[in-house]
């Protein structure tokens, strides 16, 4: 049995260790690319939404590459989400592809569900075994996010063009290799270390603008379908923050009823003033996430949603009004595998010169008074 | 001394602008081309035809804009490399200081740019959509039997303008159709057909968008008096073209030019007027190095690669 399952920015890292660690083959979709998403979207009903038919991309790949069982997570509420495996599990079957689908759900409850399903996926084990593989997955996820939080802090600042983003490679690298969780650790500090070495001799730029990233999961975590925008955005100077990493979306999506934590609720009360109930996906949390930038002094936000998501689009309905009682530009960026790359570019390059602008005044303003 | 000029380029898919300022900031000089696709060659013609003009100015920044805006910043060696929205907000705020919406709409976009204290406070573009771009509009007209230079005169003719269905290109393809075969006047199609766009570009580009006067329209639609009216009755607002409508972008590409001048002290990077008649040109091979397959561009003077882009993975940036 060889298990495959789709990409979200560096997620593979943390499944690819969970399933090895518990003894399953493990065959690691290629990094989507225009190819997956040709593939995907030529197979998938026009009207899907852009995740999905870069999923089915990256399954169709991975078959090719000899996989046969599909792992995937499920979904909750009244987003698409949730419905996500039977389509994709219809589409392949129509393609006339042999495989084996395990959707794990977010159970009602009980651990002894997830081990089941996990071990539909690998075989019996011991459950001190589901443990270690756990912990050392769990370093992972916390290691890449870790590394990417720093790429964001150095990437403005990098002496050349580039070197960040190289940087991170070779870093995420060394975690995906480490097979301890003292290797991993060992991976996060050489790979910190390199990141900070990118920076200019000459010292930092002085205040740079601050931009918040908010929006869908998918394509705020997946680079391939948001045409780098955060690496963009550092290019240009910007120091970036995302209000979502892996470890949320795992933690959330996992193990939020299983271990009966709560969730965060400040971003629901932030955005309460304007939008005061669940709109499925992460359309309250985008709202509350923008609230919680203007507070926190960031210059702009950008809000990232796959065309025709509704709960993205409820929530770009109430943007203007946050961005107005606020004071905080907002921009949406609108993905589907029709985009380009020049036009998002565009917008980009309009948006960090539309904050630096403002950023300038102020300066000036300060200056003057 | 030579008098000082600053030269803007907006290389768009449909047409290659170019003006000339003065230090004043006022045009001496401008140019409307179509670029049919051959945005280098037209480039060149449009700097051959301004060199008579500029003989004796000395040529103190470059600044490009547009789509072709880095392709035509490595040819004429640009100072400053700007986006469309800024470059068109510059100069709507130069022509008008107190500006706070402004709508552009040219022959392959349209975009929405709201200002504050002369500063851009939000935007929005509209590159997909071809109902009420300027290519939509020819069409339309050519379709009609009506030369696009009437279309706004006879728009302005209509007493009762015909309800058209504007959500998008097809349909107010075939809605216009439908009306014209029911009988309608014709003057009432095309004012019905202005208001319909008009409706499209609010309800898609404009909106959210917080719309206050004074209001700027600007790009080559901004001719047909037809859409300017049709653009007053509905924002109950009048809406001021300024005078060099269609070369607003170029316009802003050099006031941004100046202002880069100004900051740096040092001279101009631009490569001069003789040097236009190198041979350049723009080729393409496809990367092999992942399945992204990327057309990379390799923009070559004579046998010397100046330039290049179109890697996703920034691969192919530097040599
Ligand atoms: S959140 Fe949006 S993109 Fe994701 S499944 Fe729901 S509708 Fe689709
Ligand atoms: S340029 Fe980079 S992203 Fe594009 S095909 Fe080559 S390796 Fe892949």
């Amino acid at each position: 049995m060889k298990i495959t399952f789709a990409h979200m920015g560096n997620l593979y890292i943390t499944v690819k260790a969970l399933l090895e660690d518990l003894g399953a083959e493990v065959v690691v979709p290629p990094m989507p690319s225009k190819r997956t998403l040709s593939i995907g979207s030529r197979h998938s009903p026009e009207f899907a939404c852009l995740p999905l038919k870069v999923n089915i991309g990256n399954y169709i790949e991975a078959m090719e590459l000899g996989a046969d069982t599909i792992a995937m997570a499920g979904g909750v509420g009244p987003c698409r989400f949730g419905l996500y495996g039977e389509v994709q599990r219809e589409i392949l079957k129509a393609l006339g592809y042999e495989f084996e689908m395990i959707i794990i759900e977010p159970p009602q409850g009980r651990l002894r569900h997830v081990l089941r399903q996990l071990g539909r996926l690998v075989g019996r084990n011991p459950v001190g075994k589901y443990v270690r593989a756990a912990r050392l997955a769990w370093a992972k996820m916390t290691a890449v996010d870790e590394l990417e939080k720093v790429v964001q802090r150095v990437r403005p600042f990098e002496g050349r063009r580039g070197a960040a983003t190289a940087a991170l490679a070779s870093a995420l690298k060394l975690v995906d290799e480490a097979s301890s969780i003292v290797q991993v650790k060992r991976a996060l500090e050489d790979g910190r270390e390199m990141l900070l070495s990118v920076r200019a001799p000459e010292g930092d730029a002085p205040d740079p603008p601050r931009i918040g990233i908010v929006g869908e999961v998918y394509v705020v975590l997946e680079p391939f379908v948001n045409f780098d925008v955060e690496r963009r955005l550092g290019e240009m100077g910007v120091l970036v923050e995302r209000s979502i990493y892996i470890g949320d979306w795992v933690r959330e999506h996992l193990f939020k009823d299983l271990f009966r934590l709560r969730k965060g609720r400040r971003p629901y009360d932030l955005a309460k003033p304007y939008l005061c109930h669940f709109v499925g996906g992460h359309g309250v949390e985008t709202v509350g996430h923008t609230v919680e930038y203007a507070r926190q002094k960031f210059d702009g936000v950008i809000q990232l949603a796959p065309f025709t998501c509704m709960p993205e689009i409820v929530a770009q309905d109430v943007l203007p009004a946050v961005s107005r009682d606020l004071g905080i530009p907002v921009m949406t960026l609108v993905f589907d595998e029709h985009s380009s790359d020049a036009g998002v570019l565009t917008r980009l390059e309009a948006f960090v010169d539309l904050v630096e602008r403002s950023c300038r005044r102020r300066a000036a303003k300060g200056a003057r008074g | 001394m030579a008098q000082k000029a600053y030269l803007g380029v907006d290389v768009g898919s449909v047409s290659t602008n170019l003006v000339l300022l003065n230090e004043q900031g006022e045009v001496l000089e401008k140019l409307y081309l179509r670029t049919r696709g051959e945005p280098i060659a037209v480039i060149q013609e449009g700097m051959r035809m301004l060199a008579s003009a500029a003989s004796g100015m000395e040529i103190a920044g470059v600044g490009t804009t547009g789509s072709g805006r880095r392709l035509a910043a490595v040819i004429l060696g640009a100072d400053c490399v700007k986006n469309e929205i800024t470059a068109h907000a510059v100069a709507s705020a130069r022509v008008v200081p107190d500006v706070r919406t402004v709508i552009e709409i040219g022959g392959q976009d349209s975009k929405i740019i709201i200002l504050r204290d002369g500063a851009v406070l939000d935007f929005a573009m509209n590159t997909v959509c071809a109902a009420g771009t300027g290519s939509f509009l020819d069409q339309q007209a050519a379709r009609l039997g009506v030369p696009i230079e009437r279309f706004g005169e006879l728009a302005l003719m209509s007493t009762t303008p015909v309800r058209i269905a504007g959500r998008c290109a097809v349909f107010a393809e075939s809605d216009m159709i439908h009306k014209q075969q029911m009988g309608h006047r014709i003057e009432d199609i095309v004012a019905g057909l202005c208001e319909a766009l008009v409706r499209n570009y609010l309800n898609n580009v404009g909106k959210g968008k917080d719309i206050r006067p004074p209001v700027v329209f600007q790009g080559g639609v901004a001719a047909n008096a037809g859409m300017r009216a049709a653009f007053e009755k509905a924002l109950g607002t009048p809406v001021a073209v300024p005078e060099h409508y269609n070369v607003m972008g170029a316009i802003g590409a050099a006031l941004l030019a100046a202002e880069e001048m100004e900051r740096r002290g040092a001279p101009s990077h631009f490569r001069g007027f003789q040097a236009l008649d190198m041979d350049y040109s723009a080729t393409s091979f496809e990367c092999k190095g992942c399945p992204n397959l990327c057309e990379v561009v390799n923009i070559k003077m004579g046998h010397e690669v100046i330039a290049r882009w179109g890697s996703r993975c920034g691969r192919w940036d530097s040599f």
